[in-house]
């Protein structure tokens, strides 16, 4: 399977979070599975007219294209004229070059929220008239239009999320080269949903504080990070704190708040990210599924019923109060 | 006189295009043009001070870490709080690993292959270097990927990920790491001061780092098999294709100053120039006569600058500012920083011939030697017990400057709060000085300089000596404009 990666109107941390694979040589995984590389910005030996030959070559469908992956968003403007990056050397808008591979390509990765959603790079005044390849935030359509099916029938294939996961774009690829990646197996946005169909919150550390909102109130602190300080991993789709980044890590282990990074608009919540918005104390981001009479119930319950050693330690940086040892007695 | 137009140029970060006046056989004028246009520095202006956490390490996904330090030091300033101990710890800790991680990852992913070309078929040393280093398909990519990433699973510990984490405050760490897992941070320094001895260098940490002239480098040298280790192989080819007469620099060098303890900091501030002269932030100023931005009357301060794009400008050739130091051009990066410190075998090198293709990678890679030992002993301070963070209230009026060094170079952050919310966000990034365009009085940038007399083959389409000069520097094109 040959595979074209691009990027345009991002930071290219998605490819640095790649590198970050970890187990064996991510190079060697991608030969064992018949993943060539035809060419990567950040890897690959053509430079210059040896690299636009290859490009051009699966533009004009003379070198089979089955995979192409674009990071970072689109950027039409300035007025809809894609200047804002023109792929060097070419003298074209990089827009360009991705609408007319995509219209070969049997399948089309958008990798990382920018790519999918126009993600960060779509924030405050959009200066760049950022958007995804085949969404606007939230609204289908983007660069591709919302009725683009790439060769092997499947829509854009978002592999949302800032960055994204090493393992979740690995396991896409592999998918779609064995052909086990079907329209059923991607969400409302596109997003695969073996990652997607997953909350931050499964697998939080800070789950027993969550339980009973024994929450912090800044940085360090180890209680819930909802009440206060703008968390959202209740809402946000990703398996984040089972599959953790980097060994051991997520957002929530590193101390700050999910920011729902794998949804598009997240870079715009109406609100400062690490503080919660609430209306009469309530938070206005109620966990997914649950009714907010019953949050509202269960929060005041479990509220009365904290026990002291999590209620202090919650607003400490070190376990002030370990749990009881239970001695049988015997 | 032909013209060479080089993109897209690969193996840096994001996108670069480098157009070449040829003539017999040598470079005679460049033009760099960074190609890409996202606004961060517009996005900023509104927002809530605290959300420039969130935005500021995406503008660039390799040097994320530093773009956050520099965010939480603007807003550390700008509130007028101080991370205790533990959290200046932590940040060291953190900057420390994305430096070193990015000087990793150059040599062997982006700098490296480039010897491994069919073009270098015929030296003595190719068939070793192309089995090495040869892109994507190498042996030491196949070693290299896996001992990054077990590298940063320090990230993963003290920083939940990489990049873009939020574990850095201005107020110090959201992370407070704990003795038990002190010591799996210590571990993992040591795994990978492991790979570095026994792979990239073949020999002690410490070995390398007193490295003090030239003429020890040479003896370094002779006593090693040409194959005896990746940084005897660079060397060996470095000799063989003169790299120390290829890319001269200027004459002057800027480093903002990295890793404060409780003196002062590991590296100090300066501008060198042959002597070492005191940096005062307020000497920076930013030309956009050959930018495609609006233009003030004169070249303005970051603190009072404006980004407002201009895509059809006249004379204008790329989205990059130009920054320039008291009206100079400087260069900046490790060279810079190991310069200013005083490190002895680069300021040898720079003696011996300025600032070069060689130079800049040795230096890279001094830097290694210096700065993991430093973790280590970092890492064995933290004390578990004491905070990590301070908190701290944002005034509605405050400024706030933040002054650090990414990988590359000098990264500084200008920011003004207004009735609470980011009035004005200027950044100047490490690439912004190195490749910038020409000023009002037509002078080149750092890069543009470095490659006038590049020897171009007959029938080079993109000249290899160019390649490696322009990844001598290790640019990174997401931040210089951002």
């Amino acid at each position: 399977m040959n595979l074209l990666w691009l990027q345009s109107g991002g930071c290219g941390g998605c490819t640095l979070s790649w590198l970050g694979a970890e187990g064996e040589s991510l190079f060697m995984m991608l030969a064992d599975e018949n993943l060539e590389l035809i060419w990567h910005p950040s890897l690959s030996e053509e430079s210059a007219g040896e690299a636009l030959k290859l490009i051009a070559g699966c533009a004009d469908g003379s070198l089979p294209l089955d995979i192409l992956c674009v990071e970072g968003a689109v950027l039409r403007g300035p007025n809809g004229s894609g200047r804002f990056h023109l792929l060097s050397g070419s003298g074209q808008p990089m827009l360009s070059w991705v609408r007319a591979l995509a219209a070969r390509a049997r399948h089309v990765v958008a990798v990382g929220t920018c790519a999918a959603y126009g993600g960060v790079t779509a924030a405050g005044v959009n200066p760049g008239d950022a958007c995804g390849l085949q969404f606007d935030g939230d609204v289908p359509g983007g660069l591709l239009g919302a009725d683009f099916r790439a060769g092997g029938g499947l829509p854009v294939v978002n592999i949302a999320g800032c960055p994204t996961h090493p393992d979740w774009i690995n396991e896409t690829l592999i998918s779609l080269a064995r052909g086990a990646l079907v329209r059923e197996d991607l969400d409302d946005f596109c997003r695969p949903r073996f990652y997607a169909d997953q909350l931050v919150h499964h697998g939080c550390p800070r789950n027993e504080f969550y339980e009973f909102k024994a929450s912090a109130d800044k940085p360090s602190d180890q209680g819930c990070l909802m009440e206060q300080m703008g968390c959202k991993g209740t809402q946000a789709h990703a398996d984040c704190n089972t599959r953790l980044w980097n060994g051991s890590g997520s957002c929530l282990r590193g101390g700050y708040a999910c920011i729902r990074c794998t949804d598009p608009g997240f870079e715009e919540p109406g609100h400062p990210f690490a503080e919660t918005p609430k209306i009469a104390g309530i938070p206005l981001g109620l966990p997914s599924d649950m009714p907010k009479a019953w949050f509202i119930a269960l929060a005041a319950l479990s509220k009365s019923a904290t026990p002291a050693r999590v209620r202090e330690n919650a607003k400490a940086d070190h376990l002030l109060r370990a749990p009881t040892v239970k001695k049988a007695g015997r | 006189m032909k013209r060479l137009l080089v993109g897209p140029f690969n193996r840096v970060e994001g996108d670069l295009e480098v157009s070449l006046d040829v003539a017999d056989g040598h470079v005679r004028a460049a033009y760099v043009n960074s190609p890409m246009y996202r606004g961060f520095e517009q996005i900023l202006q509104g927002k809530m001070p605290a959300d420039a956490l969130v935005f500021v390490p995406r503008i660039c996904g390799i040097c994320s870490v530093a773009q956050s330090a520099a965010a939480a030091q603007a807003l550390a300033g700008a509130m007028g709080i101080k991370p205790p101990a533990n959290g200046r710890l932590a940040a060291n800790l953190l900057l420390a690993a994305e430096n070193l991680a990015d000087h990793f990852t150059h040599f062997y992913l982006f700098f490296m292959p480039d010897f491994a070309r069919a073009a270098y078929r015929g030296r003595s040393w190719f068939p070793d270097a192309e089995q090495r280093f040869r892109a994507v398909a190498g042996t030491a990519a196949g070693e290299a990927l896996p001992a990054r990433a077990a590298f940063m699973r320090l990230m993963g510990l003290l920083a939940g990920k990489w990049p873009h984490t939020l574990a850095l405050q201005p107020g110090g760490s959201s992370r407070p790491l704990q003795a038990s897992e002190k010591i799996r941070l210590y571990r993992q320094l040591r795994e990978f001061r492991r790979f570095l001895e026994e792979t990239l260098f073949g020999d002690r940490l410490e070995a390398i780092a007193a490295l003090d002239s030239v003429a020890a480098l040479d003896r370094w040298i002779v006593a090693r098999e040409p194959d005896a280790s990746d940084f005897r192989r660079f060397l060996g080819i470095a000799h063989d294709l003169d790299l120390a007469r290829l890319g001269r620099g200027g004459e002057r060098f800027i480093s903002y100053g990295s890793f404060p303890d409780e003196q002062g900091r590991m590296f100090p501030a300066g501008v060198w120039d042959g002597s070492l002269k005191i940096l005062d932030s307020g000497d920076i100023r930013e030309d956009v006569s050959h930018a495609w931005y609006a233009q003030a009357e004169v070249p303005q301060h970051p603190a009072h600058g404006a980004t407002v794009p201009l895509v059809d400008k006249a004379g204008a050739y790329s989205w990059c500012k130009a920054p320039r130091w008291d009206g100079c051009v400087v260069e900046t990066g490790a060279l810079a920083r190991q310069v200013v410190a005083a490190q002895p075998l680069v300021r040898d090198l720079l003696v011996a011939g300025g600032a070069n293709v060689l130079s800049r990678v040795v230096a890279r890679l001094i830097e290694i030697a210096r700065v993991l030992p430093a973790m280590e002993a970092w890492a064995e301070q933290l004390t578990p017990g004491e905070p990590y963070c301070v908190a701290g209230e944002m005034p509605r009026e405050a400024e706030g400057e933040g002054l650090v060094e990414a990988a590359r170079g000098a990264l500084g952050h200008w920011l003004s709060v207004r009735r609470g919310r980011i009035h004005s966000y200027q950044i100047v990034a490490p690439t912004t000085w190195n490749f910038s365009p020409r000023d009002a009085q037509g002078t080149p940038g750092a890069l543009e300089q470095a490659l006038v007399g590049a020897p171009v083959g007959e029938g080079e389409e993109a000249p290899l000596a160019v390649q490696h000069i322009v990844r001598s520097f290790d640019p990174c094109m997401v931040c210089t404009v951002h």
